[in-house]
């Protein structure tokens, strides 16, 4: 009986099943679309091993979002699979620049759980953008967006500080930030992203880095381009350059943990002409 | 319908049964994402293979984490970030059954009547590892801690370390001070190798002392009680350590043999560390480093009716050398060099106090040893290792020993394999093996006694090996 058990024909079925379910991941590994940044060309199969190492815990094996750990974080980690990015330097509604993604990852976002990837070589970096794109079909059917231009930063008066004061009370940025950018505007507690979770305004007073840099050009970056995916627009259709560069001087003064010299200005216009500042939003917001 | 007879139906469910059997060990078998690690993982969210190679390995990210003090420098490392039921603990043990053997060993009679012999001794069974139960993370935003109480296996506890450390002192990751009890910023940490057989669970020349050889310090591979100040760049790839330990071997307390061998050397040792990163073509990347250890241990002790008080006469030693470490995509190559001296006092067991040893014969003891590990990181759930380290004497403490007595050699080869890992617990099945030969010393350190050593007592060699097979499991 147990020669009829073990015979050469189900041993070959055996091996055959064996091999039949080894097959099963290499063939519906995703198609590569590359990557590029920093010089470097990114190649998708290593970074899907990246990508189980280091990211899957957040962003799950399918890049939805929903790894075993996302039940614990907050904000939610990034659903690939919608390919829909806030922090880019491409127009409202269009794709990254694989740029764009590689900085984030490089940088990671401050006070989320995404940390800074910077301790990996760069090529891993890459290799694991290539594998992100292969979570969604936009990355197939559309090419990122165009760059916006950021023209050159004008000297930081207090007339700029003052015109982009009036900006972020006419734009009613205040609305979500608070009059004093503290992210508590009377709209704040309403707001969710674009999968119904909620989410804060940043908060200038406490804040020292953005979530997409820290400089005055990234900054500017924010309200050009919108974050996608948040109820944070983008202004491009609105605001001329010199008047976002204004409100990117105002805005710096509402940060006391940044020493800058928008709100070394604004300070000293305080004490001066204190009486004359009217309340943002009309006293609303307050 | 073909009616099948019963033999023919039962060979074949049988045989669907050995092909599900199958399947079941590819699924089992196949590289799955790594969740999650205790403690730092319940904080961060991160999986457990982010910051190892395999646990307890550290890869650049952890090291990075570790040296900014466990933390992401997201503005979510302070716990008064975290929900109060967040507690940074974690345990770790090891069930087993390993075989333990040595050739050349002297074997005592059984009967009265009998005489020693020489022979092998070996020995096998299900054992227990000690326990660690590890405390660590940030006690305030660049203040972080450990503490790690460790037992054996039978629950006998000591602190493995405890330290407070101050990190990016004036925002600079450049200045850290940590104080306490630490591992030394070893080229390769000792602590987080993941090999644990009797045999291959160490790095020998950490630890390593030719026969006779009486140095109270136990090797760089030891920890150590004192203060460092540390810095690094961005992703770690430069680094460097400095600290200023005292010259008690990680013991507590300052009186002699108090409360586990404190040799009370009242003066205070030296380690340095410098390692600088390169990125290297197709993605891996290189780190060239070197280290030096400079310290003093006592020949003789100050005595008070009848009773060792603390070191006296002490005496300099010192541990030198460079490392290289290659990681490069699934590959990773670990080499480290040493190169050892102890004064001829410290080397002999003679009192400094008891006058020159010129014309004695007695001289330092000077070595050379050093390690090649490589590893192929099959996935992030699979690591496997192979390591050779070898010591080679370089001058006798004595000119009338054998050139080659107390060299050796060691070789390791393991797997370690992780079938899951939860975002509270890591599970480990671990097989190794590993294989020592010593000349003319026994595996306990002694010299072989020409009964033990038929051939000739200096020169012949005594071979140990170790197999393992154990669950690795921390929560």
């Amino acid at each position: 009986m147990t020669r009829q058990i073990i015979t050469a024909k189900n041993v070959v079925w055996a091996v055959l099943l064996v091999f039949a379910s080894l097959a099963i991941p290499a063939t519906t590994f995703a198609q590569d679309l590359g990557a590029h940044a920093d010089g470097l060309t990114g190649n998708a199969e290593q970074g899907k091993l990246l990508y189980r190492r280091f990211c899957v815990g957040c962003h799950g094996e399918e890049g939805n979002g929903e790894g075993n750990n996302a039940q614990w974080i907050d904000p939610k980690p990034r659903d690939f699979t919608e390919a829909t990015f806030r922090w880019r330097s491409t127009p409202t509604g269009t794709l990254p620049t694989d740029q764009d993604l590689y900085d984030t990852i490089t940088r990671g976002v401050v006070g989320t759980f995404m940390p800074s990837w910077r301790p990996l070589p760069p090529q891993w970096r890459v290799d694991v953008l290539a594998y992100i794109k292969t979570f969604s079909p936009k990355w197939k059917t559309q090419k990122a967006g165009t760059p916006i231009t950021i023209p050159p930063e004008p000297p930081k008066t207090i007339e700029s500080v003052l015109h982009g004061r009036e900006l972020f009370d006419q734009l009613q940025c205040w609305k979500c930030h608070g009059p004093e950018g503290r992210g508590d505007g009377p709209s704040a507690p309403t707001l969710t992203d674009d999968k119904g979770n909620p989410i804060l305004p940043y908060d200038f007073h406490d804040g020292t880095r953005f979530r997409c840099g820290t400089t005055n050009q990234d900054l500017y970056k924010i309200f050009m381009t919108g974050l996608d995916g948040t109820p944070m627009p983008s202004f491009a259709d609105i605001l001329k350059p010199n008047d976002a560069w204004d409100l990117v001087h105002f805005l710096r003064t509402l940060q006391p943990l940044v020493k800058s010299q928008s709100r070394d200005e604004w300070e000293a216009y305080v004490k001066t002409h204190g009486s004359e500042i009217k309340p943002i939003g009309g006293g609303q917001g307050e | 319908m073909k009616i099948l007879s019963f033999e023919k139906r039962v060979a074949r469910f049988l045989s669907g049964v050995i092909a599900l059997l199958f399947l079941f060990a590819i699924v089992l078998v196949s590289p799955k994402p790594a969740k999650a690690i205790p403690a730092f993982a319940r904080k961060y969210g991160l999986p457990c293979s982010a910051c190892h190679i395999t646990w307890p390995e550290l890869n650049n990210f952890g090291q990075v984490f570790r040296d900014n003090g466990y933390q992401m420098m997201n503005e979510l490392d302070s716990p008064i970030t975290r929900d109060a039921s967040y507690f940074p603990m974690a345990i770790r043990i090891t069930p087993q059954w390993h075989r333990e053997s040595a050739n050349n060993q002297t074997l005592d009679p059984t009967s009265t009547t009998g005489t020693a012999t020489t022979g092998s001794l070996t020995t096998a069974g299900f054992d227990l590892s000690g326990m660690d139960v590890w405390f660590a993370g940030t006690l305030f935003k660049n203040v972080s801690f450990s503490a790690l109480p460790s037992s054996d296996e039978n629950a006998s506890f000591h602190f493995e370390n405890a330290f407070v450390r101050f990190d990016n002192l004036a925002g600079s990751p450049w200045l850290n001070l940590k104080v306490g009890k630490f591992e030394l910023d070893l080229p390769v940490s000792e602590k987080r190798e993941w090999t644990l057989s009797e045999d291959g669970g160490f790095y020998y020349i950490y630890h390593f002392l030719p026969s006779g050889d009486v140095n109270p310090f136990g090797g760089i591979g030891d920890n150590q009680i004192g203060v460092e100040l540390a810095g690094h760049n961005a992703n770690s790839y430069t680094r460097y350590a400095f600290s200023v330990v005292s010259s008690l071997d990680g013991q507590p307390g300052l009186l002699y043999g108090s409360p586990d061998g404190n040799p009370a050397g009242r003066t205070y040792d030296y380690y340095g560390h410098f390692e600088q990163g390169f990125n290297t073509p197709a993605g891996g990347f290189l780190k060239l480093g070197a280290y030096a250890y400079f310290g003093e241990a006592p020949t003789n002790y100050q005595y008070s009716l009848g009773t060792p008080i603390y070191g006296i006469n002490n005496e300099p030693f010192y541990r030198a050398g460079a490392e290289v470490k290659w990681y490069f995509n699934k590959f990773v190559f670990k080499g480290v060099y040493l190169h050892a001296y102890d004064n001829a006092y410290l080397a002999n067991g003679i009192p400094s106090n008891s006058g020159s040893l010129a014309g004695t014969g007695y001289q330092a003891a000077i070595w050379n040893g050093g390690f090649a590990e490589f590893q192929y990181v099959v996935s992030p759930q699979w690591d496997i290792l192979v390591r050779y380290e070898g010591i080679r004497m370089s001058q006798q403490a004595y000119v009338g020993t054998a050139g080659n007595q107390s060299n050796m050699d060691a070789f390791t080869i393991a797997s370690r394999f992780n079938p899951f890992m939860f975002s509270r617990a890591g599970l480990a099945i671990q097989q190794e093996y590993s294989v020592v030969r010593s000349n003319g010393v026994t595996s306990q350190g002694g010299v072989l006694t020409p009964s033990a050593c038929p051939a000739t007592s200096t020169t012949c060699n005594v071979i140990s090996q170790s197999l393992f097979f154990g669950f690795d499991f921390d929560f």
